[in-house]
């Protein structure tokens, strides 16, 4: 969706990715520190980043909390069932609230799934879950012909998400893919 | 947790600048020592308040091929169903949900040409019919959990 204004080397960012997959050591100048592992200047670090996330490879330079020591103890994924023709600019509505880490539009498998938005929610509380969907079926209101929304109930696996050239994402969520 | 660590822990969820010196940008925003800041989050990292403190990088965009699949697996067995997928290494991520559809996982491959060959693989060893999920878009998401 994003405008490429400003390419990036690939074969330097593949290398970026494959140096701080585990993550970026606490120095007081990461970009130097990245500078010096990538044979660049710092300049060409912070450019390479930024063209990066401009273009949505790069999404940012985080801390990514754990979910459950946060207390954020429930998730739910909501589904929606939207008019085709309204679906993009739904989703990208939905995607602006908050307590939303994953939005997708994904098809449908009629008769048994008829939903075709997915909006992955955190809350501290049943209630408080309860209550975020509720949010979301008001900013759809009637273009949301029926919805649910599936807790999760036992983890029963979880490994980051990884790649060939592995590249590390918010893999905290299953509906990461 | 302290007003300022947490301050500290909301504000670096939205990211490090992208500029020169980015914790003594950080410093001054917060009102905090850069080094006070970083010791927090390596403790966070420690004690597992934080997985991870990096680029996120958007994997779909770089390399690899994911998608979202589900499967009805009947009670008596989803033990059984559970154990054989925990054995694929290409099952990144499974959650069981209370729905008909009670097992989700997400199945992480190096291209796309894999995916189809791997959901068929699940269906023969389980003898369960898999609903593919892919997704037809994502969109940007900018979560946020207030401490």
């Amino acid at each position: 969706m994003s405008s490429s204004t400003c390419p990036y080397d690939a074969a330097l960012a593949e290398r970026l990715v494959a140096l701080s997959e585990g993550g970026l050591p606490l120095v007081a100048n990461p970009w130097a520190w990245l500078a010096e592992q990538l044979k660049v200047s710092e300049e060409q670090v912070i450019a390479l980043l930024q063209a990066m996330q401009q273009q949505g490879a790069l999404r940012r330079v985080a801390a990514v909390p754990n979910h459950y020591r946060l207390g954020y103890l429930f998730n739910g994924m909501t589904v929606w069932d939207v008019a085709d023709e309204h679906a993009h600019a739904l989703g990208e509505q939905l995607a602006q609230l908050p307590n939303v880490s994953h939005c997708y539009l994904r098809p449908r498998h009629l008769p048994q799934w008829p939903y075709n938005l997915f909006a992955m929610l955190h809350a501290k509380s049943r209630a408080e879950l309860d209550n975020q969907r509720a949010e979301l079926a008001a900013l759809l209101g009637p273009a949301c012909q029926r919805s649910d929304m599936l807790v999760s109930s036992r983890i029963l696996k979880k490994t980051g998400l990884r790649t060939r050239r592995p590249a590390t994402s918010e893999g905290d969520s299953h509906a990461a893919s | 947790m302290d007003n300022a660590a947490r301050a500290l822990l909301n504000r670096l969820q939205l990211g490090l600048p992208l500029v020169a010196d980015p914790w003594g940008a950080l410093a001054s925003e917060l009102g905090q020592e850069p080094e006070a800041m970083r010791q927090h989050v390596a403790d966070w990292l420690a004690d597992g308040t934080l997985t991870r403190f990096g680029p996120l990088f958007d994997v779909a965009r770089m390399d690899g091929a994911f998608t979202l699949a589900a499967m009805a697996v009947p009670e008596e067995r989803f033990e059984a169903v559970h154990q054989q997928l925990l054995t694929l290494p290409e099952v990144a991520h499974n959650y069981r949900r209370e729905h008909a559809l009670n097992m989700w996982f997400v199945l992480a491959c190096t291209d796309a040409e894999q995916i189809a060959p791997s959901l068929k693989h699940i269906e023969q060893i389980t003898g369960l019919a898999v609903f593919n999920f892919p997704k037809l878009r994502e969109f940007h998401v900018q979560l946020y959990l207030p401490v």
